[in-house]
């Protein structure tokens, strides 16, 4: 008979590190824990100067170190908390940065908990002789034929695994998200249950370091030359206006171009090399597949298989196939044209709601059917 | 913090427990009403509880009692001595904050990789740079490396300059010499690292040594330190002070400590091993397991101990002191301090073994996985 947690072992023996934020989601996973019974250690991160932060709007990863301590203390937990700011600057900030900075949109909440919290505080966690590091995402986690499996939050709103898709077999052996089979209201009932004072803490949102929300200007900050000016040019060659930088683009982006035209224009590519915004209409957009680097595998999806797709964290699944696998690299086949394919996003590829793989994508291709990934090795693997 | 409750405590250096007794003199000094600047009965009775404790400090060095300044602590007996002169200032790598901050534009005297600061460097630095004032640790709270003062203190006569020392780790567990040519021109010393309640410490002067006040409105402390005076502490301190360590004892559990840790980790390693080291201080590096983990694992089985300096948040931080050592940024971040005290037993090093030997365990473990993988 397995608990809660899928261990073989009276909750009591079973010694779990919490990764307490202080927002709602993870105290309301220590408190569960602790009334089921396990032993509950809180652990909170200090990713950055919380002096230079404000409070309001901060993201998932948002750390509000007093209230999980007050949590913490209210729960009776033992708390610590470790200070990762230097750590969280070199896996996750500069990263954010320089990707930004070479035109591409980066995803920090995949780098930081591939990076700090599955992979610093993960170590820490197993160094100290915990059983299990449990955090706040929603996402799924339970015991398949072949071990443990990552699947989609059944609050499918909710869902935080495309976050997640960097996790490694060795790490989703040593990681629980209690929160994945509850819905956000539930989660506050409960919270309110437990007598939590953040239960009704406002949610966490966008990315954490930047409260303000302007990306733009943090990088300009960080890294003032590449906040170049250059052209925004038309598919077709034309010369239709000037920006402040690439960083303030993303594939896909239609909103606030700064350029008028006749039809509805929508970025189609950025070079940051040449401080190059291209623009066009929606279907010059359209690839039919993209070539994703860095994959990471919970489990190989099998030849033809069609896949649940995701190339952009806001949108939904598309279907798709994975047309050429090697190492290092995959291609996505799309079964339907898709637009806005970003490159520094993620590509997240789910069995249904179960979570396979993923990786980062490089770029969209445009592929005739019967011309099958031609480009792959040749292009990709000389640019890697 | 809620949960674990202490068993053995073994971080000293951060502060050590009073003794009964001692809270019980304090509890009676607070109930004796008197500001040691009145006039009437009361005040002249604070005024002698105050002077005795004051002397009991100047004992200890062997100065006159009007030597000593109470402080509210060594942080702000670092800052007086540090901020008294208005030339260039002169501070090693291994300082405490609060010697380091005061001047963040002085260039660190360097230390050996035994963490001893290097008196060669310090010959060329005082030539090169010359500074007005010099600031040195006695012993450095983080590796109980003792430094040799009296050397120090007679290069920097020698270029005319003027040495403080931060005595907070040394005093007691070390003769330490104020005046002279081979003397400190002034020392700072806290009161709870010694037993005494904290929120007191003292500025201790060579005879001859003036120094120029910094809190002013008020007579108290020779006109150096404005402020009514903390009679209750100053007398817990002194008390504390009169309870004698047995370093001795303390020195021969460390050698047990320091002896099993090798034959559970033979990869481990003790900083500063090889230079003379305060009896009561162990500076260990784990290869392979972080302070973080080593820090929580300990304390969740009611085991206290350091790593590095204990700062405001409770949040671990790095080692600037092993960093200057030139240990390298992995192995820093193993490094933990077991540091003991008067009332420190076979138990403590007990409870602090059984914790070390299940983490070592864990680590082998793994280290075993990872290296069939």
């Amino acid at each position: 008979m397995l608990n809660s947690l899928g261990f073989a072992r009276p909750p009591h023996e079973c010694r779990i590190a919490v990764a307490m934020s202080g927002g709602v989601d993870s105290s309301v996973v220590a408190a569960l824990l602790k009334s089921q019974g396990y032993d509950v250690v809180g652990i909170t991160l200090r990713l950055y100067d919380q002096g230079q932060v404000s409070r309001k709007g901060s993201c998932c990863a948002g750390v509000d170190i007093a209230d999980a301590q007050a949590t913490a203390a209210s729960l009776d937990i033992p708390h610590y908390v470790l200070d990762f700011e230097e750590r969280f600057r070199r896996a996750v900030i500069d990263d954010f940065v320089d990707t930004y900075a070479a035109g591409r949109t980066p995803i920090p909440c995949v780098r930081c908990n591939e990076r700090v919290k599955f992979g610093d505080l993960l170590d820490i966690a197993r160094d100290m002789g915990v059983d299990a590091l449990a955090t706040g995402h929603y996402a799924r986690w339970c015991l398949g034929p072949d071990g443990p499996e990552l699947h989609k939050a059944h609050d499918l709103n909710r869902d935080q695994s495309y976050f997640l898709f960097a996790t490694t077999p060795a790490q989703l052996a040593q990681l629980r998200f209690p929160l994945g089979e509850m819905t956000k209201p539930e989660v506050r009932s409960q919270a309110l249950r437990f007598g939590l004072r953040v239960a009704d803490k406002q949610d966490s949102q966008d990315i954490c370091f930047i409260p303000d929300r302007d990306h733009a200007g943090f990088i300009a900050r960080m890294r003032p030359d590449a906040a170049k000016s250059g052209d925004i040019v038309h598919v077709d060659g034309q010369r239709l206006g000037r920006h402040q930088g690439v960083l303030r683009y993303t594939v896909g982006q239609r909103r606030g171009l700064g350029v008028a035209a006749g039809e509805r224009l929508y970025v189609i590519e950025l070079d940051a090399a040449k401080a190059r915004v291209t623009v066009g209409p929606r279907d010059a957009g359209e690839a039919s597949a993209m070539i994703v680097r860095q994959p990471n595998w919970l489990a190989v999806p099998r030849a033809g298989q069609t896949l649940n797709v995701r190339h952009r964290y806001n949108e939904g699944d598309v279907p798709g196939t994975l047309a050429r696998l090697e190492e290092g690299a995959f291609e996505i086949r799309f079964t339907r044209p898709q637009a806005g394919i970003a490159p520094g996003q993620a590509c997240v590829l789910y069995d249904e709601t179960r979570l396979l793989g993923g990786g980062w994508i490089e770029r969209s291709v445009r592929v005739q059917a019967d011309e099958p990934a031609a480009l792959f090795t040749d292009q990709t693997a000389a640019s890697g | 913090m809620p949960k674990p409750t202490t068993k053995a405590y073994l971080d000293y250096n951060a502060t050590a427990p009073m003794r009964e007794e001692t809270v019980a003199v304090i509890a009676q000094a607070m109930r004796e009403v008197g500001n040691p600047s009145s006039t009437h009965q009361a005040g002249q009775g604070a005024r002698r509880r105050l002077e005795a404790a004051r002397s009991a400090l100047a004992a200890l060095v062997a100065v006159d009692p009007t030597a000593v300044i109470f402080t509210s602590g060594a942080t702000e007996s670092n800052h007086a001595a540090l901020a008294a002169v208005d030339g260039k200032r002169l501070v090693s790598a291994i300082e405490h904050p609060s010697v380091a901050a005061v001047d963040a534009s002085c260039p660190p005297i360097p230390v050996t990789p035994d963490g001893v600061i290097n008196l060669d460097a310090l010959e060329r630095m005082l030539r090169s740079y010359r500074p007005e004032l010099v600031a040195v640790m006695a012993a450095n709270n983080e590796t109980g490396v003792v430094q040799p003062v009296g050397a120090i203190a007679r290069l920097v006569h020698e270029a005319g300059a003027l040495l403080h020392v931060d005595a907070v780790q040394a005093i007691t567990k070390l003769p330490l010499c104020v005046g002279g040519v081979d003397g400190a021109d002034s020392l700072s010393i806290s009161g709870h690292k010694l037993g005494g309640p904290p929120g007191i410490g003292a500025l201790i002067l060579a005879p001859g040594r003036r120094i120029r006040p910094w809190l002013r409105g008020g007579g108290q402390e020779g006109r150096r330190r404005a402020g009514t005076e903390n009679v209750p502490s100053a007398v817990g301190w002194a008390h504390a002070l009169a309870s004698s360590v047995d370093w001795n004892a303390i020195a021969l559990l460390r050698k047990r400590l320091e002896k099993e840790v090798r034959l559970l980790c033979p990869e481990a390693r003790i900083v500063g091993e090889e230079a003379p080291r305060l009896p009561n201080t162990t500076c260990l590096i784990t290869p392979g397991i972080s302070n973080e983990a080593q820090l929580m694992a300990l304390d969740l089985a009611g085991v206290s101990i350091g790593t590095g300096s204990a700062c405001s948040s409770g949040k671990v931080e790095p080692s600037m002191v092993l960093q200057a050592m030139g240990v390298g940024a992995d192995d820093a971040r193993s490094a933990i301090r077991i540091s003991l005290g008067w009332a420190s037993c076979e138990r403590d090093i007990d409870a602090f073994l059984s914790v070390y030997e299940s983490m070592v365990g864990v680590r082998r473990r793994r280290m075993g996985l990872s290296s069939g993988a």
